[in-house]
């Protein structure tokens, strides 16, 4: 084991002896100057998961979610210095996670919250401009989904779940599958329920199909979707861009 | 469905989307960045964990961080000590 991969061994678990080498100011043993760092790591990744699945935490409670945490940041400690991306793999980590087995609603849930964060951080893009041009001309279009658009389709109330945690006064969620889009306008991501059709009409919107193309594409796949919703949801939601 | 009412459909789905959409933009534009009107922690923002955005901001009324504010309200929103808010991020309260 090198001296890297032999402090990082340590630096995730208590049981492993302080690492070769180290030494305190007075060139004596680290002591417990190491168990304090070691702590720390432990809890600043703890903290990082909490503030980027703010509604796994909300359902499972503080010390469940501290208790999970702890399973999973020793299993997968950070890949990637930039801590604002940490915890890609937990939405995986909770489906397989015998404790957390009974909710079968929280990898989706994980995956909404991460999402959200994952949109945040995504690419700029111009908004999908339809000013000066007549609904014929529009439909004529060729857009695409933004790079802060994101889908999710889901077996549970995914949507319902995120709202009852986040609105005051939100109805209670119905168990349901639910499809959801993430999209950005401007600066702040926000999810929206994806009706039928939605899930066909946003994939088949990568800038090669005509919008009409699209929609007709939709309505043969659900012909009794709500079109004019959808394409409303799409445009104001800020999911599409026009640039090429 | 006939080609021709098909198309019509299309065209007055799109139509409402067009129009829905002129009126968000406008509220879009409506909004204004506010800067140093935000108490600590409290900023608009879904960065995540380890920026320097949520719940990072640490000095109340904090000159560069701000919130999105409806226009017209920013400037004349008084906080303690008489400080305003302003357009343009500001040079005060900056965390030492």
């Amino acid at each position: 084991m090198t001296g890297q991969s032999a402090f990082a061994t340590a630096l995730l678990d208590p049981a492993r002896p302080t690492p070769e080498g180290l030494q305190n100011p007075f060139g004596g043993a680290v002591g417990k100057r190491f168990d304090v760092y070691r702590n720390n790591v432990a809890v600043s990744l703890t903290a990082a998961l909490e503030t980027g699945f703010p509604t796994v935490c909300k359902l499972v409670g503080d010390d469940f979610f501290k208790a999970l945490a702890g399973v999973y940041l020793r299993a997968n400690p950070p890949s990637d210095p930039r801590l604002a991306l940490y915890g890609t793999t937990f939405p995986g980590f909770l489906a397989r996670f015998e404790p957390a087995r009974p909710y079968g609603y929280l990898p989706d849930v994980a995956r909404l919250d991460l999402g959200l964060r994952q949109s945040y951080h995504a690419a700029d893009a111009a908004p999908f401009d339809t000013t000066g041009l007549d609904p014929a001309a529009v439909l004529l279009l060729k857009p695409r989904l933004a790079p802060a658009t994101l889908i999710l389709s889901s077996h549970h109330p995914v949507f319902a779940i995120w709202r009852f945690n986040h609105e005051a006064g939100a109805p209670k969620p119905d168990p349901a599958p639910q499809d959801v889009l993430i999209a950005r306008k401007g600066y702040d991501p926000a999810p929206h329920l994806l009706p039928p059709g939605g899930l066909v009409l946003a994939r088949a919107l990568k800038g090669r199909l005509t919008l009409a193309e699209a929609m007709t594409r939709t309505l043969a796949a659900h012909p009794t979707a709500d079109i004019a919703a959808l394409v409303t949801l799409l445009f104001t939601s800020g999911a599409l861009t026009n640039d090429a | 469905m006939t080609t021709a009412t098909k198309s019509l459909a299309l065209l007055g789905a799109v139509t409402a989307a067009v129009t829905a959409h002129g009126v968000t933009e406008a509220q879009a534009q409506a909004q204004e960045k506010c800067y140093g009107i935000s108490l600590a922690g409290e900023n608009d923002c879904a960065a995540g964990p380890g920026t320097t955005c949520a719940g990072s901001s640490t000095v109340d009324y904090q000159g560069n961080a701000w919130k999105f504010v409806a226009a017209g309200t920013c400037v004349t929103m008084e906080k303690d000590g008489g400080r305003m808010g302003s357009l343009e991020p500001l040079d005060r309260d900056l965390p030492a």
